[in-house]
């Protein structure tokens, strides 16, 4: 029931968005790859969204091949629908069912010059592309390939796509946020869209982007989230987060599935008359400190939210850094709303989530401090 | 009533016999060889070899003991970091080069420097890896003996076991793609052969069809590890069938089954575009590297045995020698020459400046981020504040 709830109230938001309230969904910064700025939207979902990427991705580069476990029949979220019938099974097909043998592959792939857009069926199962028996592709291969070289061989071509994150019934490993884990390994990009417009965009520069890259998929969202987005070819930046919802008293960040439940917090805050600024970090390494700092510098208090457990989530490497450069700035100490220190727990989902009034509790405690 | 049904995966057929397939065969798969002990071919029908390569192949043989003899005691006079040797296992390294083309695609393990040596990686090269100076195409960043060269399709060696593996498919997919008139070729280990990633490298390469020659370096050792320890099965050549991909299993110290072999393998590999998995049997001569004593876990006869009465090279030698086309004179000549070469490398190397600062940070990323740039910084004061605490040799 708890479940139920939580997701209607993500609907509720989503619907939201789609009457006009913008703010979660603002973009701010299109830039069409080929120049076209007058192109047409469309309502579309985020799988829908992630579809449109691979397929101009495909379509732009003869080099680029799209892989994974059950790909070839449009995958289980239907992200590669269409792909193998429009682009062959040569460019677009199955794996067998082995995660570090996807990754591995993919990067010997990248590494003779193509774009190698793996996908791992669920993040929950990218650990033994990680580290599986002292191989660990990602970490020790992908991520080191260029620098070991001395930039001899690179894989910047490789993108790894995976869903993530809570889904409602999902448990242990449906639902994991892992993004910490990868946020320490120097030599990959990390990125995560909160929105269809967001992945799209954001997915065609990771695809170009000439180093490896991890991209989170929202799964919660897929479906649910559905916005216009432009159906030409345009790429959002990396490594810039966005300001989605403009405020005085408090910075909010956040990424993924998580801003739509921390933009109800702040819609909540401001009946309270506290005024939130939300920022969308969206690359969370190499991460935009200056957008984060600025804004902690105009409002004078932190707060963080994430889906993955509080001890050693990504929420502490940025209050680290935001306490180095505002200290004397902040008025209260940053705030952390996270995943608790727990494996995902199925029945207790809404319980172990950083909820709406978790999170709007966090804020009125951290601004009357 | 049914004799057969057509299963997911093909028809097959039932039987009303309870039969287990047994754990081995009774008789160990044999060992292909040309040369016998005293270098004498066992037949005839063997891939030829002209005298240019002939010569070439044991030059680089010698080139390669030597080269290992004198880094090894580079390390042990206190100059090297660490090394580690390929000795007993030149025929692996040069014959498997040889039957190669140039534009074949190598990724090595870390004990096959004798491909770079068939491919003329230069003794200067070596040292400059080995040193860490600024000529290192690694920039100083790998231990040593970590060689990568991208003019000699030589991927640039990483230490985890097999992880080349996956990504030699994966390359060997793009060769496959770009219609290239050649393969790929991965080495490892007998150890290597116990890692996931070589289970799924196989199952891979057979799936998508790619033109890749697995080559199983299998010396009896992984580290201290015996094979007895390291699986059950009749080494690494039976493993190729259960995965859909040929084998062969040759006698890694005969250089001419070892270049008959994978002249094959490559053949087939591009022509028929399938895997070929190859086990050589050899045995690792030297300690694993220069942090290892050997002689702490496996009989010293054991090792003279190997090093004396199965030497790779002195049965090659037996061969060319017998075809006239080498003589004392020349070797000497030939050892000489090469050990002034790598004298003189070492000198060089030993004396050119280590890599700039700068490239502790480069190539991270394709660009520096600022919080690469930030640390360069805040780097640069402490150095300036502290110069004492770090290396003379490397210009900040």
């Amino acid at each position: 029931m708890a479940n139920c709830l939580r997701r209607f109230g993500r609907l509720g938001l989503i619907s939201k968005a789609k009457n006009g309230k913008r703010e979660l969904y603002s973009t701010t910064s299109v830039s069409p790859a080929s120049g076209d700025n007058t192109s047409s939207t469309k309502s579309i979902n985020l799988f829908t969204a992630v579809n449109q990427a691979l397929h101009i991705a495909l379509d732009s580069d003869p080099r680029s091949y799209v892989f994974g476990e059950d790909v070839g029949f449009g995958g289980v979220f239907r992200c590669t629908t269409g792909l193998a019938d429009r682009f062959g099974k040569q460019r677009v097909f199955n794996t067998p069912l082995c995660e570090q043998g996807i990754v591995g592959f993919a990067i010997g792939l990248a590494a003779m010059d193509n774009r190698a857009i793996a996908e791992i069926q669920f993040v929950d199962y990218i650990y033994p592309a990680f580290d599986q028996a002292g191989d660990i592709p990602i970490v020790n291969e992908a991520a080191k390939f260029r620098y070991r070289s001395g930039n001899q061989f690179n894989c910047g071509g490789l993108t790894i796509r995976a869903p993530y994150g809570a889904v409602g019934h999902g448990g242990h490993y449906h639902s994991q946020s892992p993004e910490a884990f990868f946020c320490h390994v120097p030599g990959i990009k990390v990125v995560i869209p909160r929105s269809p417009r967001q992945a799209k965009g954001l997915l065609l520069s990771c695809i170009r982007d000439p180093n490896p890259v991890v991209f989170f998929e929202p799964k919660w969202l897929y479906r649910l989230a559905v916005e216009e987005v432009p159906e030409n070819d345009y790429m959002l930046p990396l490594s810039e987060a966005e300001v989605i919802r403009e405020g005085s008293d408090i910075t909010l960040v956040g990424w993924g599935a998580q801003l739509s439940i921390m933009a109800e917090a702040c819609v909540e805050a401001e009946k309270d008359g506290i005024s939130c600024e939300l920022i969308d970090l969206r690359t969370l390494l190499p991460w935009d400190k200056e957008t984060v700092e600025a804004s902690v510098k105009k409002t004078g208090r932190l707060l963080i939210s994430h889906e993955a457990p509080v001890t050693g989530g990504f929420g502490a490497e940025i209050s680290a850094s935001i306490v180095e450069r505002c200290f004397l700035r902040l008025e209260a100490p940053v705030a952390r709303v996270c995943g608790l220190d727990t494996p995902f727990p199925l029945v207790f989902e809404p319980f172990y989530m950083p909820t709406k009034n978790k999170i709007l509790d966090a804020i009125k405690a951290t601004v009357s401090y | 009533m049914f004799q057969s049904v057509d299963f997911p995966g093909g028809r097959v057929a039932f039987t009303s016999e309870m039969s287990f397939i047994a754990e081995s065969s009774e008789k160990r798969v044999k060992c292909y060889r040309v040369l016998d002990d005293n270098g004498h071919p066992m037949s005839s029908r063997f891939e030829q070899v002209s005298k240019e390569v002939a010569v070439k192949m044991y030059s680089s043989m010698v080139t390669l003991q030597i080269m290992d003899t004198i880094f090894y005691e580079a390390q042990r006079q206190g100059r090297l970091s660490f090394y580690l040797t390929s000795n007993g296992e030149e025929a692996i390294n040069i014959a498997s080069a040889a039957a190669l083309s140039p534009d074949d695609v190598v990724l090595p393990q870390y004990r096959e420097p004798g491909v770079l040596i068939w491919r003329g990686f230069t003794m200067q090269e070596f040292a400059n890896q080995c040193f860490g100076n600024k000529a290192d195409y690694g920039k100083g960043r790998q231990m040593p003996i970590h060689y990568g060269s991208n003019k000699h399709n030589y991927f640039t060696v990483s230490s985890p076991i097999a992880t080349q593996l996956p990504q030699a498919v994966g390359a060997a997919y793009s060769v496959k793609m770009d219609r290239r008139d050649a393969c790929v070729v991965t080495y490892f280990g007998d150890g290597g052969s116990s890692e996931g990633d070589f289970h799924a490298s196989l199952n891979f390469a057979a799936v998508m069809e790619a033109p890749v020659v697995f080559i199983c370096r299998n010396n009896g050792w992984a580290i201290s590890t015996p094979t007895s320890e390291q699986f059950r099965s009749d080494g690494i050549v039976v493993k190729g069938q259960a995965y859909g991909v040929r084998s062969i299993r040759v006698d890694g110290n005969d250089a001419l089954a070892v270049y008959g072999a994978i002249h094959a393998a490559r053949e087939m590999a591009i022509r028929e575009q399938r895997p070929i998995l190859v086990e050589a049997l050899t045995y690792r001569v030297g300690h694993h590297s220069t942090s290892d004593d050997s002689t702490k876990y496996r009989p010293a006869d054991e090792i003279q045995r190997w090093k004396i009465s199965r030497n790779p090279l002195a049965r090659f030698r037996k061969w060319i020698e017998r075809n006239g086309w080498l003589n004392d004179e020349d070797e000497s000549e030939l050892r000489d020459n090469v050990r002034k070469q790598l004298l003189h490398a070492i000198q060089v190397a030993e004396r050119t400046e280590k890599p700039p600062l700068e490239d502790l940070f480069t190539d991270v990323y394709d660009h520096l981020p600022s919080n690469l740039q930030e640390q360069e910084k805040l780097l640069r004061d402490t150095i300036e504040k502290h110069p004492q605490d770090y290396p003379a040799g490397v210009p900040v």
